[in-house]
């Protein structure tokens, strides 16, 4: 069963606006047979502090890595996962999250790995819901078991490695890092030193758009015109392209992903897991320094 | 009043270590809803507070030492970031009333026994080491002042 969109006017100027949900919609959603709501936080408490009624929370560190290899779940662990969340490989997920969803966006882009079909965000996320002061719940949901297939993931499509990107040197590549982590200035964000590298600086030829260029200060999305001008008339991307994104592990760099692939509409975006903490402690790999794009 | 042993804190990581995976995130969120407000003193001047930045989140902390070499722990964190309030509000639980040897005698990885790595991941785990880490070193820094 398919759940509806959200068809309201805020996202149709956007490539694929039924990759939203605005918080009106999912308050009058929340009961839709079909519909999984999913929490994924950078605190790994918050989910507990109160959540919207019904959601599940899913944990980026604990659940979606493997723990010994630096890499996401396998198909078996993936499918075991949703089957003991209760999650159909039909339903509709809708993910929320704090620091303006970048823990639900990396979320959605480990769904996609997987190829979960219908997979949205819930615009502004967990702020926006409590700012709006709607319902928000400590009970846990009781969701049966489900049974999930296991499916082959897809490494292919959406996701580029350390040689991929070597290859891409030259092609667009957006850096969504801090403009200190960018220039080299520092080789961790402020306050993640244990998420640093050895070296500092970017990708040779990588353009520098920090990802909260994308957010409004509620942590909505901004317009598709604002978006534009900072990604197209800014760092240059054109119709077509084919882009890399990355930034220190992966989680800032598929916040911006989901940006220009669901809100812009490029093809093809892969996001760069491996991001800084690989680059920048690889052996012999091109650096550049610097402020200066590319 | 002064304490000899780091009693406190050894209760703290035996009760972690007693309950089932589920409770111990409870058990978390009940130490993060118990993190004393500051004191006027502090809330009042931030300048005096030194930020964690081995956290993610942003943690201030700031240590006393009395004449009697008794420790007091302070700190803050905001409500958002529930998991490293709960570290904070164990380090001030658990070391405030010591005395100063007692403190720096807390083993550096005392975070990693309350069996929280494989529940929160070690790299979280991390946030609470570098708040112990920061709290030793103002007490040593106090101590110095307080000879020189």
């Amino acid at each position: 069963m398919s759940v509806s969109f959200d068809t309201s006017d805020r996202f149709s100027d956007f490539a694929h606006p039924e990759a939203l949900v605005s918080t009106d919609w999912l308050r009058a959603n929340l009961e839709t047979p079909g519909l999984v709501v999913i929490e994924c936080d950078e605190d790994v408490l918050l989910y507990e502090t109160g959540h919207v009624p019904g959601a599940v929370k899913l944990d980026w560190h604990t659940e979606l890595n493997d723990s010994v290899v630096r890499d996401y779940l396998s198909p078996e662990d993936f499918s075991d996962l949703m089957r003991r969340k209760g999650i159909s490989r039909d339903d509709t997920l809708v993910i929320y999250g704090d620091k303006s969803n970048w823990w639900a966006t990396y979320a959605l882009w480990v769904f996609k790995l997987y190829g979960h079909d219908d997979v949205r965000i819930l615009d502004g996320g967990r702020d926006k819901w409590i700012a709006e002061a709607l319902p928000l719940t400590t009970e846990k949901p009781d969701r049966a078991e489900t049974e999930y297939p296991v499916v082959t993931r897809d490494d292919e499509r959406i996701r580029a490695f350390l040689s991929d990107t070597m290859s891409h040197i030259g092609k667009p590549m957006i850096d969504v890092r801090s403009p200190e982590e960018f220039s080299g200035e520092r080789t961790h964000m402020p306050s993640y030193p244990e998420e640093g590298a050895l070296r500092g600086g970017h990708i040779p030829g990588a353009a520098n758009v920090p990802w909260a260029r994308a957010v409004n200060e509620d942590g909505t999305f901004k317009s598709r015109s604002d978006l534009e001008a900072t990604y197209m008339d800014g760092a240059g991307l054109r119709k077509g392209d084919d882009i890399i994104a990355y930034c220190r592990i992966g989680e800032r760099s598929s916040h911006s992903w989901f940006v220009l692939t669901y809100l812009l509409g490029f093809e093809g975006v892969r996001n760069y897991d491996g991001s800084w903490t690989e680059w920048g402690s690889a052996v012999r790999v091109p650096i550049e320094k610097g402020a200066t794009v590319g | 009043m002064a304490s000899d042993s780091p009693s406190v804190l050894d209760d703290i990581a035996t009760d972690f270590n007693e309950l089932s995976p589920q409770d111990r995130l409870t058990f978390l969120l009940e130490f993060a809803n118990e993190l004393p407000e500051l004191p006027p003193r502090y809330a009042e001047h931030p300048e005096l507070l030194e930020r964690v930045e081995e956290c993610q989140s942003p943690v201030y902390i700031f240590v006393e030492v009395d004449a009697a070499d008794v420790v007091g722990v302070f700190a803050t964190a905001p409500r958002e970031a529930p998991t490293t309030r709960g570290f904070a509000s164990i380090l001030v639980q658990g070391l405030t009333g010591l005395t100063a040897a007692k403190v720096l005698g807390v083993p550096d990885d005392f975070p990693s026994s309350l069996g929280l790595n494989d529940l929160i991941s070690p790299l979280r785990v991390r946030g609470m080491t570098g708040m112990l880490w920061r709290i030793k070193r103002q007490i040593k820094t106090r101590l110095t002042e307080a000879t020189s």
